[in-house]
């Protein structure tokens, strides 16, 4: 009936062939993910939830609801880039001699691929992310950050490449190229097809996301902190975030740039980083590792911020060494700049290069250092309640001081010229980056869910996913240290000496145990919501906090504080209960506040199809989405209906409502057992642990 | 006494299970057959114990700090809520690190000078300086998609995943790659170094012991990768002349015509043997010109007439849009997936997917 002609003007690209309807693996997810939205779908009407869904949380600019749903967003995702791992670990473990595995070489390769671009950009950076905006307005005794539209926006920015990055899976397929997509393998010749340009859209769609949210949250460290907090008397975690954010303005950019040269290769036909004509693929393995080495920095300085804040906390000590933890922070921020070289010691640099950029690599690991000492002496004259928070740093502190060993032995180029690309070098960095980063954010999910919904998590699921995750984490990366060193590379898809089998047995066992761990933590999620009025917390203060987020209740008002904080010490609200502080109860006034709007919903919306349309080549749909962009943001400039001020009334209902909670907890519950191995301040009773 | 007893029985027990794990020829990182891979594996080692210095320490004290001041601990450690800073300690915190690094960095800054891949070996073992009057062999090797190529100039011979060197005579490797980056590396050997295309780098080693070992790409290259793999054997200068000398008279040639035939994506390559190479067939390899009438110089020859015409997406027609050469193996002539019969090809790879071209020129 049309001409083909026609048919591809309108569809570029996309026929019934680019939906993988032969391939069994993705037909079955794909109809359980089907299912399962349309379940979902269905019980969000039936309950009515849809108009409560999008004006109470999808366009809300609060940047606690905000930073809740990036942290709903990283965990969904990190189901998807664990199921990626999983095939995996599945794949490697019985892919040998005769036997050829499940996966192809056309499905393993975007299946690694995907996971390692879904955990790094999608899981970790929404996770890090997500806790950076709940916590720093309250940290700093602000009511929202800097620029609440904007933090919508890049929310939805960044769950819009969560998007593309999804429907590459279903439609299509997804780069075959490596998490960095190096060229020339990622250029036009070596991968024709959707995969790189999904990779693309989906990075450069949540990367103005990424940017935008670090530049707001730099300005609301910046300029909104309550009197008397001068930087010095910060908590350790708006620094650490604070350089976590400095780093992203500094670093994004560069991706953004490097990703857009890789297009213009794509499709303008230039030739930046091709084999021939003057193109050079080396200049974009620099480029791509100026951004990418930082940005192992970004994740790793905010999830040091929470070991600082939950150290303190659970020791009940003022952080030991506070200055040189900012110090050590702030030398890492600029160090992580002059290393990323350290990723291609094996691509034919000399060795004054290469020496140069393993010393600079080494010398990070002296402010490292210096910050495990600090949690150390921390502890030391301490009374550690461990707690799931402190459980979860102390496994970090032994786990992550090996991650940092291998790294610095990858740091010495001779070392690394034999384990470059090696499964050693794969268990370096999962070593540091579950070590580390997601350790702390479990950390800090722990330590922070009661704030956010004023019940704490159920400490016996808590428990069994604490000891799976760990138990699970070595199980499955001590085999691959082995087999580094055995010289067994990295994205194999099959094997051929039966020896090695044994190792990865026991990996894919390990990552079966992290497995149970995930799903004992969506089980402690589960738990305690549905088990909620056991669990409560009226206090706003479960675990004798000494920042200011633990000063105001739990889940926090809208306007976060009904009079802003006066500070007066490093760590505020300790400071506060020392002196006997008294939560003012009268005189009350109005609240100015941002309002919510849908713009950033649009805006991501409209940028999804135009990244979709540019995956697909339909050309006019790229152009009317890109028209659609920009006339919705010029729209939005002259939405003037901004701001709201809640009233004084209001301001005193809630604030006498929870006079009233602290008044009844106090008396229902004058010492609960839970109290008495807390240190006591002030005019209290004797430390009873000497007793 | 039994714990002591056990203690010691454990002392007794260690080295015996560490043995096979440390002395099992599996870990080839920790025990090549190549001066050059040898010093790595002693750098290894040594940096680990360096660092080790303070990790462990750092790693005891955790575990102890977190028993003896734990909340509901029985003992007298004191609690001082306040301690908060001591100069001594922040002295020792920043100090200690740093100088074990300044150790690494010196043993690091001569290290990587001293191994530098691109630096002629000295000697062949230790004690033994490459002897005054041996000239090191040259091969050149090239990184097709997916197999590897080794020319040997001098010999005039060439192969297909076979390396055959001559053992105790330092090596000199010029290496590039056809089309996109991989990685040569042959762990028994030396450390690796990466292959590009319109590149070249190079590295030099010396094989210690006589044997047959693996050597393959080490980095992620496309769909026929993971069996991108070459077998290094090290033999006498007897045995490796007897061997060129085979290879010599295999008759196939190495010409261009034979080059851009074999530089067509394909997997699991048997050993082939090739004589007579054509003169600076490497150089054209790593300009990009062996195709007759091709200007050499892809790298840096900007706008050269006649070179490749770059076209992006935008200037193509949707149906122009085919899939690459690494879309994945080529189709399979056997029947459809599951044979009841174990090791059948066709049950090797259970979810096979053929190439779009192919379906589309079904269909047509």
């Amino acid at each position: 009936m049309f001409s083909s002609d026609f048919l591809k003007t309108i569809f570029g690209r996309l026929t019934l062939e680019s939906f993988p309807l032969h391939e069994p693996i993705i037909v079955a997810t794909f109809a359980g993910v089907v299912l399962g939205g349309v379940a979902l779908f269905a019980a969000i009407t039936y309950f009515k939830l849809w108009t409560y869904l999008w004006k109470e949380w999808f366009t809300s600019v609060d940047h606690k609801k905000v930073g809740i749903m990036y942290m709903v967003l990283g965990i969904v995702m990190l189901l998807r880039g664990f199921a990626d791992a999983l095939m995996m670990r599945g794949q490697q473990a019985i892919a040998f001699g005769e036997n050829q595995g499940y996966l192809n070489a056309h499905h393993y390769d975007q299946v690694f691929t995907a996971h390692g671009v879904i955990m790094i950009f999608f899981v970790a950076m929404p996770l890090i992310t997500g806790i950076m905006n709940y916590l720093i307005p309250l940290q700093i005794g602000a009511r929202d950050v800097a620029f609440p539209f904007l933090n919508n926006f890049s929310f939805w920015m960044t769950a819009g490449g969560a998007i593309v990055i999804m429907m590459s899976l279903f439609v299509g397929e997804f780069a075959r190229t490596g998490w960095l997509a190096y060229p020339p393998l990622s250029g036009l010749d070596f991968s024709p097809d959707t995969g790189v340009d999904y990779y693309i859209w989906a990075l450069q769609v949540a990367g103005v996301g990424t940017t935008l949210s670090g530049i707001n949250l730099i300005a609301t460290i910046v300029k909104m902190r309550a009197p008397g907090m001068t930087m010095m008397k910060m908590p350790v975690f708006c620094w650490t975030s604070l350089c976590s954010n400095i780093l992203i303005v500094a670093s994004f950019p560069v991706l953004t740039a490097t990703l857009v040269l890789l297009s213009l290769d794509r499709y303008m036909g230039f030739n930046f980083f091709t084999n021939v004509n003057g193109g050079n693929p080396m200049m974009y393995i620099n480029l791509i590792w100026i951004w990418g080495h930082p940005e192992v920095y970004i994740l790793i300085l905010p999830a040091f911020g929470i070991f600082s804040e939950v150290v303190s906390t659970f020791c009940g000590k003022r952080l030991f060494g506070y200055t040189s933890m900012v110090y050590a922070t702030v030398v890492i921020t600029i160090l992580s700049y002059l290393v990323w070289l350290h990723h291609f010691f094996t691509m034919g640099s000399g060795a004054s290069v290469n020496s140069f950029f393993g010393i600079t690599t080494m010398v990070i690991s002296i402010p490292t250092g210096a910050k495990i000492f600090n949690w150390l002496f921390t502890m030391y004259r301490g009374r550690i309640r461990f707690e799931l928070p402190m459980m979860w740093t102390v496994a970090f502190m032994l786990t992550f001081v090996i991650g940092g060993m291998t790294g610095v032995l990858l740091a010495v180029p001779p070392a690394d010229f034999v384990l470059h690309n090696s499964l050693f070098l794969i268990a370096h960095f999962h070593n540091v980056i579950i070590g580390g980063v997601l350790f702390g954010l479990f950390a800090g999910i722990n330590y922070w869910w009661p704030k956010a919904f004023g019940f704490r998590l159920h400490e016996g699921w808590g428990k069994a996913s604490f000891w799976f995750w760990v138990v699970g984490f070595w199980v499955a990366f001590t085999p691959l240290y082995v087999l580094g060193l055995m010289g067994v590379t990295r994205r194999l898809r099959h094997f051929d000496d039966p020896s090695l089998q044994i190792w990865f047995v026991i990996a894919a066992i390990g990552a079966l145990l992290i497995f149970l761990g995930i799903l004992c933590m969506l089980a402690q999620f589960a738990w305690s919501i549905w088990k909620r009025e056991e669990l409560r917390d009226v206090t706003g203060d479960p675990w004798d906090g000494r920042t200011l987020e633990w000063s105001t209740s739990s889940p926090p008002p809208h306007y976060n504080f009904a009079f802003t904080p006066i500070t007066a010490d490093l760590d505020t609200w300790y400071d506060m209960k020392r002196r006997g502080h008294e939560r003012p109860v009268g005189g009350y006034r109005p609240i100015h506040m941002p309002k919510d709007t849908g713009t950033g919903v649009i805006l991501a919306g409209l940028s999804v199809v135009f990244a979709v349309a540019m995956v697909w080549y339909m050309w006019w749909l790229a152009m009317l989405s890109l028209v659609a962009i920009i006339g919705v943001a010029i729209w939005h400039t002259f939405n003037y209906d901004r701001d709201y001020y809640i009233p004084a009334e209001e301001v005193a209902r809630i604030e006498d409502e929870r006079t009233r909670l602290l008044q009844n907890a106090t008396l229902r519950n004058p010492d609960s057992p839970r109290d008495q191995d807390r240190p006591s301040f002030g005019a209290g009773p004797a430390a009873p642990a000497e007793a | 006494m039994p714990r002591a007893m056990l203690r010691s029985a454990t002392y007794r027990l260690l080295p015996a299970l560490a043995l096979p794990l440390l002395s099992g020829c599996d870990w080839v990182v920790m025990n090549p057959s190549g001066d050059i891979a040898a010093q790595q594996r002693d750098l290894v080692l040594i940096s680990t114990g360096l660092m080790l210095l303070i990790i462990l320490p750092v790693m005891a004290l955790t575990v102890w700090f977190a028993i003896r001041y734990r909340a509901n601990r029985k003992s007298a450690a004191p609690y001082d809520p306040e301690f908060d800073h001591s100069t001594m300690l922040e002295l020792a915190i920043w100090g200690a690190p740093l100088l074990i690094i300044i150790a690494l960095g010196a043993l690091t800054w001569t290290s990587t000078h001293l191994l530098d891949p691109y630096r002629p070996i000295e000697r062949i073992a230790e004690g033994r300086p490459v002897p005054a009057h041996v000239k090191p062999l040259e091969v050149q090797v090239v990184a097709l998609d997916w197999k590897w190529l080794f020319i040997y100039p001098e010999q005039g011979i060439a192969t297909v995943n076979e390396l055959v060197v001559p053992v105790d005579r330092p090596l000199r490797f010029r290496i590039t790659a056809s089309s996109v980056m991989n990685s040569f590396y042959a762990p028994a050997l030396a450390g690796m170094i990466y292959a590009m295309p319109g590149m070249e780098t190079k590295l030099h080693a010396v094989l210690n012991k006589p044997g047959k070992y693996e050597g393959f790409s080490a980095n992620y290259s496309g769909a026929g990768f993971s069996d991108m793999k070459f077998r290094m054997t090290g033999t006498d200068e007897a045995g490796f002349a007897r061997w060129a000398e085979t290879a010599r008279q295999s008759g196939a040639k190495a010409d261009a015509a034979t080059y851009l035939q074999l530089a067509k994506p394909s997997e699991r390559e048997p050993i082939r043997l090739f004589s007579s190479p054509q003169p600076g067939l490497f150089d054209r390899i790593v300009g990009q010109c062996v195709e007759p009438g091709r200007p050499c110089g892809g790298h840096g020859g900007h706008g050269i007439p006649g070179g490749h015409k770059a076209e992006g997406a935008i200037q193509k027609s949707p149906g122009e849009k085919g899939s690459g050469p690494h879309m994945t193996a080529p189709p399979r002539q056997d029947h459809a997936p599951g044979v009841h019969q174990p090791g059948h090809p066709a049950n090797r790879d259970l979810t096979f997917l053929q190439p779009r071209d192919h379906v589309a020129a079904a269909h047509v």
